[in-house]
């Protein structure tokens, strides 16, 4: 089936949904609202007002634990006087003896770097946004990065494998947890909170409207 | 409308429409555009492609996952003894240890999440081929699962990496890494690859195609 192209709205006042094509006209919601594909049920766009504001806040607040979450110690472990302090990095660097190199450059990326490069490219695309200002030119490269790096961003999935290690070790030795411990789970909350209030389409919504003002 | 045949009426995609859409930022273009003006992605009608890459990346996931099951996990060694245990050895002693709830957790995420991946991203590639009009729902909803939960997975070689950085403790006790985190971790990248490589919108038109 074709249709003439002459009969068809603007292309830019459409909105095709992402995973089953179906096309839609673009409409602004009232705010609260969301609208989901009536063909396969995705949700499409929503209408949160401050939802930018709460994700830059959130954002910028995730960037400074993670710099606490680092560099202070994570875990101590104390068995009959014998110590031994672990911090985020040297958890890191447990597979970095000879072969397992690759395995401890992929972890440092999932747990600590690709978690900051999301939170910072969230802040560069969409602060000025927040301050009524035009985005930068490079907001758009900046919050598709940030969408496309979401599935290998793992701090939530590190936090759970560390409470299944503290498990295993708890009959073994004594476990002090540190501030960074902390720190993580606050940055695992704020990400997850985060990834709730963000809703792609509508940003990508808000971004070209910022760069029409 | 022809379209109002199998959806809801006045339905129509944008590939029936002569428009191909962006699926990063659902930006509409004409038809021949190759890439996004809004978010600069690779613009395909539907990824034609998608499929081969969906089957090398699973089948490069379950080589991977041969390894990781066979190779031991942890290496642990304590004055007394030197014990190497596997994924399936790991939550067996936590049973045995009377830990079920993590034993559970390390279960689930290490052998039937992989597992069940497998079969639901096999079923998945294989079914847009058959045009079962009836389940489009429950596979779409099987993809979103699919995609969601397969990180998932991951937990256990973070388990490994902070037992290896926590247990130095010298003569008393070492726990270290065994070549199964390698391979169970590339077999957890693999079959993410996999799932994202999928091509949703060939699961809705199987059906177009079909009548």
């Amino acid at each position: 089936m074709t249709i003439d192209p002459d009969a068809l709205p603007p292309l830019d006042d459409m909105i095709a949904c992402p995973h089953c094509d179906t096309l839609y006209m673009e409409q602004d919601l009232p705010d609260g609202a969301r609208a989901y594909c009536r063909r396969c049920g995705v949700l499409l766009l929503t209408s949160e007002p401050g939802a930018i504001v709460r994700m830059v806040s959130f954002a910028s607040a995730g960037v400074v634990l993670m710099i606490a979450a680092i560099s202070f110690p994570f875990l101590d472990l104390d068995v009959q006087g014998q110590h031994n302090a672990t911090s985020v990095l040297h958890a890191i660097m447990a597979f970095s003896s000879g072969k397992g190199i690759p395995l401890a450059i992929a972890v440092a990326l999932f747990i600590v770097v690709l978690p900051v490069v999301r939170l910072l490219a969230l802040i560069h695309a969409l602060g000025p946004l927040v301050r009524g200002a035009r985005p930068h030119r490079s907001a758009r490269v900046a919050f598709a990065l940030t969408e496309q790096l979401r599935p290998w961003a793992m701090a939530e999935i590190f936090m759970v494998g560390v409470s299944v290690a503290l498990v295993k070790v708890a009959g073994l030795a004594t476990v002090t947890v540190g501030p960074a411990f902390w720190a993580f789970v606050a940055l695992v909350v704020i990400t997850v909170l985060n990834d709730q209030i963000m809703n792609r389409y509508s940003i990508w919504k808000a971004l070209d409207t910022g760069f029409r003002a | 409308m022809e379209s109002t045949r199998h959806g809801l009426p006045g339905l129509i995609t944008a590939r029936e429409a002569g428009l191909v859409a962006c699926t990063r930022c659902g930006q509409v273009h004409a038809g021949g555009a190759v890439r996004c003006k809004r978010c600069h992605g690779p613009l395909e009608s539907r990824d034609r492609q998608s499929l081969q890459k969906v089957w090398a990346w699973l089948i490069a996931g379950i080589v991977a996952f041969i390894p990781a099951n066979i190779y031991p996990m942890l290496i642990t060694s304590t004055l007394l003894e030197h014990t190497e245990s596997t994924i399936v050895g790991g939550a067996i002693q936590l049973v045995e240890h009377h830990n079920y709830g993590i034993a559970a957790i390390v279960f689930v995420a290490s052998i039937m999440i992989p597992i069940g991946k497998f079969i639901a991203i096999a079923y998945l590639a294989i079914s847009v081929h058959r045009h079962q009009i009836l389940k489009m729902h429950q596979r779409h909803r099987l993809y979103d699962v699919v995609e969601f939960i397969g990180r998932w997975s991951m937990i256990d070689v973070f388990v490994v990496a902070i037992l290896s950085a926590l247990v130095q403790l010298g003569g008393v006790a070492t726990i270290n890494p065994g070549v199964a985190a390698m391979s169970f971790a590339l077999s957890v990248v693999f079959t993410m690859l996999s799932a994202l490589a999928f091509d949703p919108r060939l699961i809705w038109d199987a059906d177009r195609t079909a009548s």
